[in-house]
C-alpha cells in the first residue's frame, strides 16, 4: 500500500469528519436561537421563522452530522483493519453524492421551501427538491455502505480462515442494518412524496408514509448508537491501556442490534389512529429486546475498566474510576457521554412503555430524551473521538488540548442542564416543536416557563462548547507535523473459548433481520391498507 | 462461547427484570385498560364539515355520567375552541382534521392523540375536579402552530 493511497484514504475520512463538523456548527447556532425563542428572549423574524430554523436544526444534526461522521468513521475502521491496494473511488463517489443531496435539501430549507421538520410528515408539502435532496443523501450512504461491504467481501475471499477484524464486523453490521432501514424512507420518498410533490399524483396516504418513515426513523437512532458503540468497544479502551472485554460478546451485541433495530418503529406511533393496540403492543415488546445488547455493553465497558485497573494494581470501584484518564478529551468525550446515556436509557424506558407514552408523547420530555441520547452519548463520543482521529489523519498534533478537555466537560454540563429542564417541562405538558409556548398567558403555560429559561441557559453552555470544538477543529489544521505510531484499535482480552463462527455471517443475519421486520410490519400494514383510506391533498401551511 | 460468571448473573437478572416489567405493562393493559389511543375509523377529509357528527361539533351528553365531544382540528384552531364538561363525567373525545396532521393534547391529563386527515381519533378521560384545562396542538402544523389552542372548562 503506497503512501499516496494512505493519504488519499485519510483525506476521504477527514472530509467526512469536517462536513459533519460544519453541519454541527450551523445546527448548533439554530439550536441556540430556538432555545432563546422558547424562553421568549427573542422572536424570530418572519423572514426566517422558528420552524424553518427547527427544520434546519433537525436535518443538520440528526441526518447530516451523524451520518457523515459514522460513514467516515466506519470507512476508517474498514480501511485501517483491511490494509490492501485498493481504489477509493466508490468511497469518494458516496461522499460526493451525500454532499450533493445535503446541499440541495439544505438550500430548500434555508430558502423557506421545506419547513416540514426532519420527519417531513405529509400532508405538509415541501418543494420536490427537498425530498429529492434527502433521497440523494441516502443513496450516497448506500455507496459508502457498498465500499465497506466490498472490502469485507475481499477480505473473506482472500483470508478464508481468518476472523473478520472485530471493528470491521461491527461496521459491517451497522451498514447492513442501515441498508435495510433506509429502504423504508427510500420507498416513502420515491413512490409517495416525490411524485406527490411534483403534482404527478393528487393525494398521499398519510398513515402509510408515517409508517414507512418510522420503519426508518427508529433504526436511524440505532445507527447512531452503533456508531458510538464501535468507538466504545474498540477505541476507548486504548486510552486507559485496556482491552476489549470479549470478542464473542462484542460481535453478539452488534448482531443483536442488527436484528432488533428495525421491528420496533410503531412505538413512535403509539397515539396515532388507524393502528390497532395489538400491533402497538407487539412493537412495545420488540423495542425492549434492545435491552439485551445494551446491558451487555454496559457490562463490557465496566469489565474492561476493571481488568485494566487490576493490571495496574488498582482496587475498588472508586479506585477503578479514578484511574481512568479524565484529562484526555478523546476519553472524556465518550466517557461523559456514557454517563448521560444512563439517564437517556431511563427516559427511553418510559417512552416505550405503551400507554405510559400518552403522558409524554410530543411534549418537551421527548426533546429532553433525544438530546440526552443522540446529543449526549452519540455526539459527545463523536466529538471526543475527533480529537484523536483528526490529528492521526492529518499527521499533526491536537491544537489546544486543554481547550478540548474543557469543551467535553462544558458539553456534559450544558446537556445535563438543558435536558433536565426539557424533561421537566414535558411532564408539565409543554409541547415540543412549538415556537411560543406561552399560550397568551394561560396558567398551565406559566408553570413551564422557568424550565424554558433553564433550557436556554443549558443551550447557551452547549453552544459555547461547540464553539470551542470548532476552534480546536480549525486550529488542528495548522499545528506542527507529528508521527502517530499507536495502533488504531484496542487489543482483545484472551478468552476461554473461541467465538462462534456464525457471528460473522453478517449477510445471513441481515436476511434474518429482514424476516423479523416483515413479521413486525405485515400485520399493521395489512390492517391499514384494508381500510377505505382517503388520500390527503396536502398543502403548504407556512 | 464462554460467559463469565458475573456476566451470566448480570444478564439473567437483566432479562428477568425485563420479563417482569413487560408482564406488568401487559397485565395493566388487559385488566385496567391502560392502552394507547388506537381508534380505527376513516372519514373523507375534504367533507369533514358535512359529515355527521362533525357537521355539528361540540358536546353530546350520552348518559348520566358519560358524554362525547366532537372536535375539528384545523389550521390553526380547534372547533369548538371552548368545551364545558361536568366534573366526574367520563368524556370521550373524537377529533379529525380537514387539512394536515395536528396534535390533540390536554395538559395535565393523559388525553394525548394525533389527529390525522382521513382518520378519526378518540380518547376518553374523566375530569375528577373542576378547573380550566389547556387543550393544545402538540404536532407541528405550520406557521401558526403555536396559536392553536383551546380551553376545557370543568364545572
Amino acid at each position: 500500500m503506497s503512501d499516496a493511497q494512505l493519504r488519499n484514504e485519510n483525506r476521504l475520512v477527514l472530509t467526512h469528519v469536517y462536513v459533519a463538523t460544519a453541519a454541527l456548527t450551523l445546527g448548533a447556532l439554530f439550536g441556540l436561537l430556538q432555545s432563546f425563542s422558547r424562553a421568549r428572549w427573542l422572536t424570530m423574524p418572519h423572514a426566517f421563522d422558528y420552524y424553518r430554523m427547527l427544520t434546519a436544526h433537525g436535518v443538520l444534526m440528526a441526518l447530516v452530522f451523524t451520518t457523515f461522521f459514522i460513514c467516515g468513521f466506519a470507512t476508517f475502521c474498514t480501511y485501517q483493519s483491511i490494509p490492501r491496494t485498493r481504489s477509493t473511488a466508490l468511497g469518494w463517489a458516496g461522499l460526493g453524492v451525500m454532499l450533493l443531496g445535503t446541499l440541495a435539501a439544505a438550500y430548500e430549507i434555508l430558502a423557506g421551501n421545506a419547513s416540514v421538520l426532519y420527519t417531513f410528515y405529509a400532508p405538509l408539502k415541501a418543494s420536490p427538491l427537498f425530498y429529492i435532496g434527502a433521497t440523494v443523501l441516502v443513496v450516497g450512504t448506500w455507496l459508502v455502505a457498498a465500499d465497506i461491504l466490498l472490502n469485507v467481501a475481499w477480505f473473506r475471499r482472500n483470508h478464508p480462515n481468518v476472523r473478520l477484524p472485530l471493528v470491521v464486523h461491527g461496521a459491517a453490521c451497522t451498514f447492513v442494518m442501515w441498508i435495510i432501514a433506509t429502504l423504508g424512507v427510500a420507498v416513502e420518498m420515491i413512490f409517495f412524496l416525490i411524485p406527490w410533490s411534483l403534482g404527478w399524483v393528487p393525494t398521499v396516504n398519510v398513515m402509510l408514509t408515517r409508517m414507512l418513515f418510522w420503519y426508518f426513523g427508529h433504526p436511524l437512532v440505532y445507527f447512531w448508537i452503533m456508531g458510538a458503540y464501535l468507538i466504545w468497544y474498540n477505541v476507548v479502551p486504548k486510552y486507559y491501556g485496556g482491552k476489549v472485554f470479549s470478542d464473542a460478546l462484542t460481535r453478539l451485541a452488534f448482531v443483536l442490534l442488527l436484528l432488533l433495530s428495525t421491528p420496533v418503529g410503531l412505538h413512535h406511533e403509539f397515539v396515532e389512529p388507524g393502528i390497532g393496540a395489538g400491533w402497538k403492543w407487539l412493537h412495545t415488546m420488540t423495542t425492549y429486546g434492545v435491552v439485551v445488547p445494551s446491558i451487555m455493553t454496559a457490562f463490557a465497558i465496566f469489565a474492561s475498566f476493571e481488568l485494566a485497573a487490576k493490571r495496574k494494581g488498582v482496587k475498588g470501584f472508586l479506585g477503578t474510576i479514578a484511574a481512568l484518564p479524565w484529562t484526555n478529551p478523546a476519553f472524556t468525550g465518550p466517557a461523559l457521554g456514557m454517563i448521560l446515556f444512563i439517564f437517556g436509557g431511563f427516559g427511553g424506558i418510559v417512552n416505550a412503555s405503551y400507554a405510559m407514552d400518552t403522558l409524554v408523547h410530543n411534549t418537551m420530555w421527548i426533546v429532553g430524551h433525544f438530546h440526552i441520547t443522540v446529543g449526549g452519548p452519540v455526539a459527545l463520543t463523536f466529538v471526543g473521538t475527533a480529537y484523536w482521529l483528526v490529528p492521526r489523519l492529518t499527521g499533526r498534533t491536537l491544537w489546544a488540548p486543554k481547550l478540548a478537555l474543557a469543551q467535553t466537560y462544558a458539553w456534559f454540563v450544558g446537556m445535563a442542564v438543558m435536558s433536565t429542564a426539557m424533561h421537566w417541562a414535558g411532564l408539565l405538558g409543554s409541547p415540543r416543536r412549538t415556537d411560543d409556548v406561552t399560550y397568551f398567558g394561560t396558567m398551565a403555560a406559566h408553570a413551564w416557563m422557568p424550565q424554558m429559561i433553564a433550557a436556554a441557559v443549558g443551550g447557551t453552555i452547549l453552544f459555547v462548547s461547540i464553539l470551542l470544538f470548532v476552534a480546536v477543529a480549525v486550529g488542528t489544521l495548522f499545528t506542527p507535523r507529528a508521527q502517530h505510531e499507536d495502533a488504531a484499535f484496542a487489543p482483545v482480552e484472551e478468552e476461554a473459548a473461541p467465538t462462534p463462527a456464525a457471528f460473522d455471517y453478517v449477510g445471513r443475519w441481515g436476511l434474518v433481520a429482514i424476516v423479523l421486520a416483515i413479521i413486525a410490519y405485515v400485520g399493521p400494514l395489512h390492517e391499514l391498507l384494508a381500510q377505505h383510506v382517503y388520500g390527503a391533498p396536502g398543502m403548504r401551511t407556512w | 462461547m464462554h460467559l463469565h460468571r458475573a456476566e451470566r448473573i448480570w444478564l439473567t437478572f437483566g432479562i428477568a427484570t425485563l420479563v417482569v416489567f413487560l408482564a406488568i405493562i401487559g397485565a395493566a393493559a388487559l385488566s385496567e385498560g391502560f392502552i394507547p389511543p388506537s381508534h380505527i375509523q376513516t372519514i373523507d377529509p375534504t367533507k369533514v364539515a358535512q359529515t355527521p357528527p362533525f357537521d355539528k361539533p361540540g358536546l353530546r351528553v350520552t348518559g348520566q355520567d358519560t358524554a362525547e365531544v366532537y372536535v375539528i382540528a384545523r389550521i390553526f384552531s380547534f372547533t369548538p375552541s371552548l368545551v364545558t364538561v361536568p366534573a366526574g363525567t367520563n368524556v370521550t373525545f373524537y377529533a379529525t382534521s380537514p387539512d394536515v396532521v395536528h396534535g390533540f393534547f390536554i395538559a395535565d391529563t393523559d388525553v394525548n392523540m394525533l389527529v390525522v386527515p382521513g382518520w378519526v381519533s378518540s380518547a376518553s378521560h374523566t375530569f375528577a375536579r373542576p378547573g380550566t384545562y389547556l387543550l393544545l396542538c402538540n404536532e407541528y402544523c405550520g406557521s401558526g402552530h403555536h396559536f392553536m389552542y383551546g380551553t376545557i372548562k370543568v364545572h
